[in-house]
């Protein structure tokens, strides 16, 4: 059990910090843009919201699988396959958590306006400058929400970790597929305890979400 | 060719559904008032100058050339400094470190020093204060504080005073008067208060719709503005403003302006 635990972790862990740096950059291009397409990728990144797990599940299996033409570069160097990997698993959160992680940072860089970033250019900082030393520490509150949300988002997914990873122990078994596998072979007391953890770490997290939020409103100037 | 120590702009296009054409060909010294009503194009002015906004045109500062036809200078690049409506201070900083963000990106000689710029507005007793804990007025003198670091060549002001109360003005007018006499930074002030651009102008040019009237200089003896000023009295200040904004000639903003100072009037609430 401690096993499943520490993959858990693991995988919410890595795919939260991949996706920081992935949707940064995404983030801040659909809070700045003009371009009227941008909606177009916006509604891609928020695909994962409406489409059912198994169905990404399903698609990411073929695309990560050995005969996936995406797959083709890789066997270059040994690697046949993601499907049933850890590494597959976090390519596969990753896609589904995405939403979850660039929308509180869209929110947050669209909430600092222009302004700041007008103020830094007439006090010569360069765009990047600006986006280093102003947006990103005024977006801060943004960043914490999308980390806990991607990380509790991937401890709770099930369908893509199902599919994309099978459950095999030790590999790609994590908590959500533990419970079902006990409760299948109707050992109810792990079952319990498991169920137990899980409902503590939402309430925490939805409870520090909310505190976040309150403070952040009445930091705003 | 230009003239080094001039200001040539001349700016033409459309934003929205405005359109703005206005060129102007000003001594760099000194405050020149951008006088006119709101929605005239005062703003848009200020930000071409500082490269907030691009329309066609060309601006040359004191012999560089910050815009023509094949040149953008990006704003982080051009040496002025730019004073907000609404103090537009970085939440996430501290009054010291919103007053050396500009400061520090400057390079080479640093004619305006922080003991000066504090001593000049005030502003010791707020230099380890979050900005959420400052007043309107100490807000704005920071913002000018700030901009004043940045070590600018022009100074860009947009009615740094309208967003505050009677009470507020008047603590930070003093400052603005200051600093027109102690720094030889050449400043453009963007207003719509007769009281204002007398007090801190040198000159004057009225805005209306889009289009600039050429700058004429405000002098604060003008003989004729006795009748002006009986009129300003008998009228009162906002419909002599809107008639004389009417008019549109930078020579009767001027002399409305100087008479309206010599009437005694306090600057109107925003």
């Amino acid at each position: 059990m401690g096993e499943v635990l520490w993959l858990t972790i693991k995988l919410a862990g890595v795919t939260t910090l991949v996706l920081l740096a992935l949707a940064t950059p995404l983030a801040w291009w659909l809070a700045r843009s003009k371009a009227w397409w941008k909606e177009v990728i916006g509604a891609l990144v928020a695909l994962p919201i409406v489409l059912p797990p198994t169905v990404l599940g399903f698609y990411l299996l073929i695309a990560l699988g050995p005969h996936s033409p995406l797959m083709a570069p890789f066997q270059a160097f040994g690697v046949r396959t993601l499907a049933f990997t850890f590494e597959g698993l976090v390519i596969g959160s990753v896609i589904y958590s995405l939403p979850f992680a660039v929308q509180p940072i869209r929110n947050a860089f669209q909430a600092i306006g222009d302004r700041p970033l007008e103020v830094a250019a007439t006090l010569r900082a360069s765009p990047m400058d600006a986006f280093l030393t102003v947006a990103l520490p005024l977006a801060r509150p943004g960043f914490l929400v999308a980390a806990i949300l991607t990380f509790a988002h991937t401890i709770g997914e099930f369908g893509v970790v199902l599919m994309l990873g099978g459950g095999i122990p030790g590999k790609t078994e994590v908590l959500s597929i533990e419970i079902y596998k006990l409760v299948e072979s109707l050992e109810w007391d792990k079952a319990h305890q498991l169920s137990a953890l899980l409902l503590a770490f939402a309430f925490t997290v939805m409870l520090s979400l909310l505190l976040i939020e309150r403070r952040t409103g009445r930091l705003r100037p | 060719m230009t003239a080094s120590g001039r200001i040539e702009a001349a700016f033409k296009g459309r934003l929205g559904d405005f359109q703005l054409d206005v060129a102007f060909d000003i001594p760099a010294s000194g405050v020149t008032v951008l006088f006119g009503p709101s929605g005239c194009g005062k703003t848009t002015v200020l930000r071409c100058v500082a490269g907030l906004e691009r329309l066609s045109g060309r601006l040359l500062v004191d012999g560089e050339t910050w815009q023509d036809a094949r040149t953008f200078v990006a704003p982080h690049r051009r040496p002025v400094g730019y004073v907000f409506q609404e103090a537009s201070l970085l939440a996430h900083l501290s009054v010291r470190r919103n007053l050396l963000f500009g400061f520090r990106r400057t390079h080479g000689v640093k004619p305006v020093a922080i003991d000066q710029v504090t001593a000049l507005l005030g502003l010791e007793p707020l230099m380890e204060r979050g900005v959420e804990r400052l007043s309107g007025g100490e807000r704005q003198r920071v913002a000018i504080g700030r901009a004043l670091l940045s070590q600018p060549r022009l100074l860009l002001m947009d009615e740094p005073l309208a967003s505050l109360d009677q009470q507020r003005k008047a603590e930070v007018l003093p400052y603005l008067e200051r600093l027109h006499g102690e720094l030889s930074i050449p400043i453009l002030y963007v207003t719509h208060d007769p009281v204002e651009a007398a007090k801190l102008g040198d000159r004057i040019i009225s805005l209306r719709d889009g289009r600039a009237s050429p700058a004429v200089d405000i002098a604060p003896d003008d003989p004729q503005t006795d009748d002006l000023q009986r009129r300003l009295l008998s009228v009162g200040p906002e419909a002599l403003t809107r008639e004389l904004i009417a008019a549109g000639s930078s020579e009767a903003v001027a002399g409305l302006a100087v008479a309206a100072l010599q009437a005694g009037l306090a600057p109107s609430p925003g």
